[in-house]
């Protein structure tokens, strides 16, 4: 034995419980700020929900101002975002896991998507509102080319200003990196022996990928893109850069069609001072988190219902 | 045992042969679309680079009509006025203080309660427990960041109103604690990886020794997994300067040069927002300092970004 | 450098008997392997016979694993693997650049150490390789399926579950599927690496009761570190050892009567 003087056991001992009590008081606090959040949201907003509230357009009045715009806006813009992000997003994941040789290239793609996810949203409205609104000031002045009618569908109007397909092509810039990440971890989970078995009878790499690869991991890039969707329908940095319109009186026709979403319309409406305006705002959010609540629910029973064991 | 013989086998795969030709093609048109594909991301932060350094670039050197503001003065001044009628007056400082500021806040807030928070969930909670908390975690990182905004303005600040006098509606530390809520998540959920990635060896090697699990848990465990959590650190204080609607609500639209918590201060992102809600004309040059604030922004957080996956990388090979 | 001659029959009779379909299925000469700057293959020389089950044994790095996936040119997907030298499978270069390994693949298919049944249905499993080669009506699909699944003895056990998961089969089950599944693109040659290692004695014992009935029908090459297993199931053995060929020839006679002292020892037992 050392004559060391050791620490007597029951000193570490109380070091230990007054650690763990440190733990459960932050562990605490973290839910307890969860609970405070929703509970006030709740108690401000709720009384304010209504048919009415879901079906009316936005007013100046708070007691006849509804969501009917933004969250129809919401839905055209993640629809957009959805159908652009989702395929480059998987697409580049696919080519960075089973195409890419390891190079330079491949190296630089890589730390640039990482780069990517970080940069803040608000840049990305910049971008998207030099790229997307003004296509980097292409016929700035003049009047804008028209492709189509604006009767149908897929009318457009070049630079695309402030329209619905600018605000879904921004977010998808913001979601890109996500959607992208989720599919790379999503399909890196799929064992290598199933891919050395392919290959084995036979398959191009494309074969490979197409039939058995991309099925394997479809569970967790379906649950990663709906994630990424649930974060494009929270963003409002982006929109507001882009110029969408404060009051916005009737719901997307086409493309061009100008638009809000639902958390510009919170911005909004939570700037105000007067508290009606407050409790509208609070009832808009109640409508955001269940929307999101129920991509999260699809994105459990999406994981749970599909995922099959991979080995 | 009847045996079919290889010939048979072959006889009946007499399906129509895919010819190589086609095969070969489609293969070659696919690898085609995914690399392209992948190359938009790098068009992007060309784009990035592009539009933020030329429009800033004119901001610092000059348009044809009007004078340029110049790197340097734009870089040291300590005055940012740039919307009042009088003499309008561009040095970035005091944004880039507010920022920081907001993200000292918010950083003092969540890293600790976070990493706290990730040891509990790693070590110490019974795995119920920890799978009912890891998922109002995830409800926690799915919420829109203007109902944070919503929270500073409707609860945050008149709790602190009532504390104290000295805050106003719009004060950094209300911004600053809802920004610091924002990325509790990441904090929390990125750390409970590092520390779960942790071999259980370790754990084991600790408690043999005698050790109590606050001496695994803080002694072992945690040195153990320190680059993943400094790099979750970092990733949550780059979200934190990025933020932008929690401070466009709640943090105010004054830039000055303070570290009171109870004043009100104008981030960069802050100042992006009033500009471009604002009436600024699209060629004025009020307008034009917001590419300029922005390039700022972007080279602060890809710093941090940077900065980030090379300690992770460093993290990987320890473990690899 | 002399070939060394796995057959028993003379070469001259063989050319008389089937002009255009040589007794050897594949030949190697003067065959050399590389992982970057590691020669893991020195200069092998061999001939594997039709229809006959050929061994590879030799202790853990000893090359015959990478010879076997040169055969079908699964090594392709390993960056630094490179190869020289001649492998031919019926007199043609298996190692040339403009060789269609899709092609190779589908006449030479193998089968893995672990069972890696795809996550699909039983039958999508075998009828894997068959949709990537060919455009077959349903009824033709059923029938090869059915006929790939019977010649790995299989078909008894999962015909009422087709449609079932393939990941629900036991570990032995597991690799006569995918042996079923190698034999529905309908290969002339199966390669092997080490398909019982995973597997427990039983499972063991059905999938080399297997693979003596598949050599009527089939080349197989077997790499086997167990060899009770090679003197059970093989026609020829050949013994590797550091990246050469030592000794090649009728398994009775390596095992029993071996030329070299490396074989005897390692027969034996005494090292490896």
């Amino acid at each position: 034995m050392t004559d060391a003087p050791h620490v007597p056991v029951a000193r570490r001992l109380l070091a230990n419980r007054m650690f763990l009590a440190t733990c459960i008081t932050c562990t605490g606090l973290a839910v307890c700020v969860l609970a405070v959040l929703i509970v006030s949201i709740m108690m401000d907003g709720v009384h304010r929900l209504s048919p009415d509230f879901i079906a009316n357009f936005a007013s100046r009045k708070p007691d006849q101002a509804g969501i009917r715009a933004p969250l129809v806006g919401s839905i055209w813009v993640c629809t957009i975002c959805a159908l652009t992000a989702l395929p480059v997003g998987v697409g580049t994941a696919i080519y960075l896991e089973e195409f890419a040789k390891r190079g330079r290239l491949t190296e630089f793609i890589r730390i640039n998507i990482s780069n990517l996810s970080g940069v803040p949203s608000i840049v990305y409205g910049i971008i998207g509102l030099t790229a997307f609104s003004r296509f980097f000031g292409w016929r700035a002045g003049a009047e804008p080319i028209e492709l189509g009618s604006p009767d149908s569908l897929l009318y457009l109007r070049l630079p695309f200003g402030s329209s619905v397909l600018a605000g879904g092509l921004t977010l998808a810039l913001v979601v890109l990196p996500i959607v992208i990440v989720a599919s790379q971890e999503a399909i890196r989970a799929v064992p290598n022996s199933l891919r050395q078995g392919a290959l084995a009878l036979g398959s191009t790499h494309w074969q490979m990928v197409s039939r058995l690869t991309l099925p394997a991991s479809l569970p967790m890039v379906m649950t990663g893109a709906i994630l990424a969707m649930s974060r494009a329908i929270g963003e409002a940095a982006p929109i507001l850069v882009l110029g969408a319109p404060l009051m916005v009186l009737e719901t997307p026709a086409n493309l061009m069609s100008e638009f809000t979403v639902l958390p510009m319309q919170i911005f909004n409406w939570a700037g105000r001072a007067k508290a009606s305006f407050q409790e509208i705002a609070a009832a808009a959010i109640i409508v955001q988190l269940a929307v999101l609540m129920s991509f999260n629910a699809l994105a459990i029973v999406v994981r749970q219902r599909l995922q099959t064991p991979l080995q | 045992m009847a045996h079919p013989a290889a010939a048979e086998i072959t006889s009946a795969a007499r399906g129509t042969p895919i010819p190589r030709s086609s095969r070969d093609r489609s293969e070659r048109v696919v690898k085609s679309v995914l690399l392209s594909f992948s190359l938009l991301s790098i068009v992007t932060t060309f784009s990035i680079v592009a539009v933020l350094g030329i429009e800033a670039w004119g901001f610092f050197t000059g348009f044809p009509d009007k004078p340029g503001i110049g790197l340097i003065p734009f870089l040291t001044g300590t005055e940012w006025s740039p919307l009042l009628g009088g003499e309008q007056k561009f040095g970035v400082l005091p944004l880039v203080c507010g920022t920081v500021l907001v993200t000292v806040i918010a950083g003092a807030f969540a890293l600790p309660i976070g990493l706290v928070t990730a040891i509990f969930l790693s070590e110490y909670a019974p795995p119920r427990l920890r799978v009912v908390l890891k998922s109002a975690l995830e409800v926690l990182a799915g919420v829109p960041t203007v109902v944070y905004g919503f929270f500073a303005l409707a609860v945050i600040t008149p709790a602190l109103q009532r504390v104290s006098d000295a805050f106003g509606t719009y004060n950094a530390l209300s911004a600053g604690l809802a920004v610091g809520i924002m990325i509790l998540p990441i904090v929390c959920s990125l750390s409970e990886d590092a520390l779960r990635a942790v071999p259980q060896s370790l754990r084991d090697g600790s408690s043999a020794l005698g050790g109590t699990k606050f001496d695994t848990s803080v002694k072992v465990v945690l040195p153990a997994a320190l680059s993943g959590i400094m790099a979750s650190f970092l990733l949550a204080l780059t979200r934190a300067i990025g933020e932008t609607m929690i401070v466009a609500l709640a943090a105010g639209g004054l830039a000055q040069m303070t570290m009171n918590p109870a004043s009100q201060v104008q981030t960069m992102t802050g100042f992006i927002v009033a500009i471009f809600t604002g009436d600024a004309q699209a060629n004025s040059v009020e307008y034009a300092s917001s590419y300029a604030v922005a390039a700022t922004l972007f080279l602060m957080t890809l710093a941090l970004t940077l900065t980030g996956s090379a300690i992770l990388r460093r993290f990987r090979e320890e473990y690899e | 450098m002399t070939i060394m001659s796995l057959s028993e029959t003379n070469p001259t009779t063989a050319t008389v008997t089937s002009p255009g379909f040589p007794e050897q299925s594949i030949r190697a000469a003067d065959f050399d392997g590389f992982y970057g700057s590691f020669q893991a293959l020195k200069g092998i020389s061999l001939d594997i016979p039709r229809n006959q089950v050929t061994a590879f044994i030799g202790p853990s790095g000893c090359g015959k694993s990478t010879f076997l996936r040169w055969m079908n040119r699964m090594n392709d997907t390993i960056v630094g693997a490179r190869a020289s030298g001649t492998l031919t499978l019926d007199g043609e270069d298996i190692l040339r650049r403009s060789v269609d390994v899709v092609d190779l693949r589908r006449r030479v298919g193998m089968v893995f150490q672990r069972p890696n049944p795809f996550p699909k249905s039983i039958f999508d499993n075998v009828a894997f390789g068959p949709r990537l080669h060919w455009r077959h009506s349903r009824q033709d699909l059923e029938d090869l399926v059915e006929q790939s699944l019977r010649s790995a003895a299989l078909w008894n056990e999962v015909k009422d579950r087709l449609h079932a998961s393939a990941l629900g089969l036991s570990g032995g089950q597991q690799q006569r599927l995918c042996i079923a599944r190698a034999i529905a693109s309908g290969p002339e040659v199966l390669l092997m690496d080490e398909p019982c290692s995973a597997l427990d004695p039983k499972s063991t014992a059905s999938v080399e009761d297997l693979i003596r009935q598949l050599r009527t029908a089939y080349t197989i090459v077997i790499v086997t570190h167990n060899m009770q297993q090679a003197s059970r199931i093989s026609d020829q053995t050949a013994f590797f050892f550091e990246g050469s060929l030592i000794e090649a020839g009728q398994t009775e006679t390596l095992f029993t009567n071996p030329r070299s002292k490396q074989t005897e020892d390692y027969v034996t037992g005494r090292f490896g």
